[in-house]
């Protein structure tokens, strides 16, 4: 073969034989580890909703088992407000927000997201009497590099704060990154979403919030940029184009 | 171990560093080397590419026609790196995540092309693996240098492990702003090639 390995046909013979051993080195690869890379994808997921919710710590090591027996997912459409059949294992919010068919362009994209999809996902978690407990609703909105996905963990009244998690973020380790630093996360449990006239609130304050101030966290030092993302988001999926319609039937009515 | 390939195996870790000496894959080395767990894994994916698409190109050196040998080099590596991003997606997600698109990005990791083409593209198929290894380590050695130094001073944390306490959490260590940056990397680097030119002044170019 070294002898005609120069040639037209030779070289075109070669790479061709390349490319298949190639592409079946990846294709193998690709396909053998997915039903992994999918559990790893979902036990992430379900993590941050447990963190979200509060269950983490009482969850240890048996997070699918906690999540299956206290967490129930339902699909939502964010403009009614109503709770509607659906897939909920199988939406993706990002690809939904991609196509046209199935999102809106915010009027007030004070969250910077360009497209919101039309449904989403949330989750009622329920304490060990079976009661809702916590409502987990996920967030996305422009840091200061990127979108920052994460969860907020919502009381039943849909104004008293549980968490804000947040689990997929490119903003600055050590300043807008600190998002993620428990000593923050512990600053928001007990505040209030929503003022008395029920419009968000909510924000983070430069220079840290007042004491008592129940709508106000404390900014990150050094990330004002993401300060503001993360106020702009929370207001965004709390007003009226995020999760306010559902807000909104949830008081009058609960659930069904 | 024969001497030649103790040489080939350890020579590129201080004498013949592809960072220090070769200036090769500086541009990961900023990236992710604000944690050294993360510095460790991406040195170990390095090193398993380069071994392997070494070994892969030297196998076939004879058979690689001329006019092609840089897209078939190509092929080989990004197919290798491609295995290594879904393995690391299998079996360790949450580093895979850190790590996002720069495992990707070990395609176009200098150190990996360079080796195939300097050395695999001549040499036996075990020693062109051991030449792989052997820069896997120098990458390895002087990325964990720096994420010692960035990690520590800039976080004061090692491998997550809190060892200078944070203002932010209660302690006294006010960390240092620029070395949680990418950039900082460059200082580092700098001040680790003036270290080693110093211990090793044959490394010193001439004017």
């Amino acid at each position: 073969m070294s002898s005609n390995k120069e040639t037209f046909g030779g070289t075109l013979g070669f790479v061709f034989i390349i490319c298949l051993v190639c592409a079946a080195l990846v294709s193998i690869s690709a396909v053998g580890l997915k039903p992994l890379q999918q559990a790893n994808k979902l036990l992430d997921k379900q993590t941050k909703i447990l963190e979200a919710s509060g269950l983490l710590e009482k969850a240890g090591t048996d997070i699918v088992g906690t999540y299956a027996q206290f967490v129930e997912a339902k699909m939502i459409d964010l403009d009614s407000g109503d709770i509607i059949e659906g897939n909920t294992d199988m939406f993706d919010e990002r690809s939904d927000a991609r196509d046209e068919s199935k999102s809106i362009k915010p009027i007030n994209d004070m969250a910077g997201i360009s497209r919101r999809a039309n449904h989403a996902v949330i989750y009622l978690v329920k304490n060990d009497q079976g009661q809702l407990d916590t409502i987990v609703l996920p967030i996305v909105g422009s840091g200061l590099w990127d979108l920052m996905y994460g969860f907020i963990g919502l009381a039943p009244d849909l104004n008293t704060v549980r968490s804000v998690v947040y689990s997929d973020l490119k903003e600055t380790p050590g300043l807008g990154a600190e998002v993620l630093n428990p000593k923050w996360k512990a600053l928001w449990p007990g505040k209030k979403m929503y003022n008395e006239q029920g419009e968000a609130a909510i924000q983070l304050v430069k220079g840290g919030a007042k004491k008592g101030d129940v709508h106000g966290v404390d900014a990150l030092s050094g990330a004002t940029l993401t300060s503001n993302g993360v106020t702009r988001t929370l207001r965004f999926w709390l007003g009226t184009e995020g999760y306010g319609p559902f807000v909104t039937k949830f008081k009058d009515g609960g659930l069904d | 171990m024969s001497s030649d390939n103790k040489k080939v195996l350890f020579g590129p870790v201080v004498d013949n560093n592809p960072i220090a000496l070769q200036v090769l894959g500086v541009c990961s080395a900023l990236a992710v080397t604000s944690s050294m767990a993360n510095a460790l894994v991406m040195s170990v994916a390095v090193m398993l590419v380069t071994a392997f698409s070494n070994l892969f190109i030297s196998i076939i050196r004879n058979q690689i026609p001329s006019s092609v040998r840089i897209i078939v080099q190509m092929a080989i590596i990004a197919s290798l790196v491609i295995v290594v991003d879904q393995v690391l997606k299998a079996f360790s997600y949450q580093l895979s995540k850190e790590l996002s698109v720069y495992i990707g990005l070990i395609i176009t990791n200098c150190i990996v092309m360079g080796r195939a083409e300097a050395f695999a593209m001549k040499e036996k198929p075990g020693v062109s693996f051991l030449d792989g290894i052997g820069n896997g380590l120098g990458y390895g050695a002087v990325l964990m240098v720096v994420a010692f130094f960035r990690e520590l001073f800039g976080f004061g944390t090692l491998f997550g492990i809190e060892i200078l306490q944070l203002t932010q959490n209660g302690g006294w260590y006010q960390g240092n702003g620029l070395l949680v940056l990418p950039f900082s990397s460059f200082f580092i680097i700098g001040l680790t090639i003036w270290a080693i030119r110093q211990w090793k002044p044959e490394q010193v170019e001439e004017d």
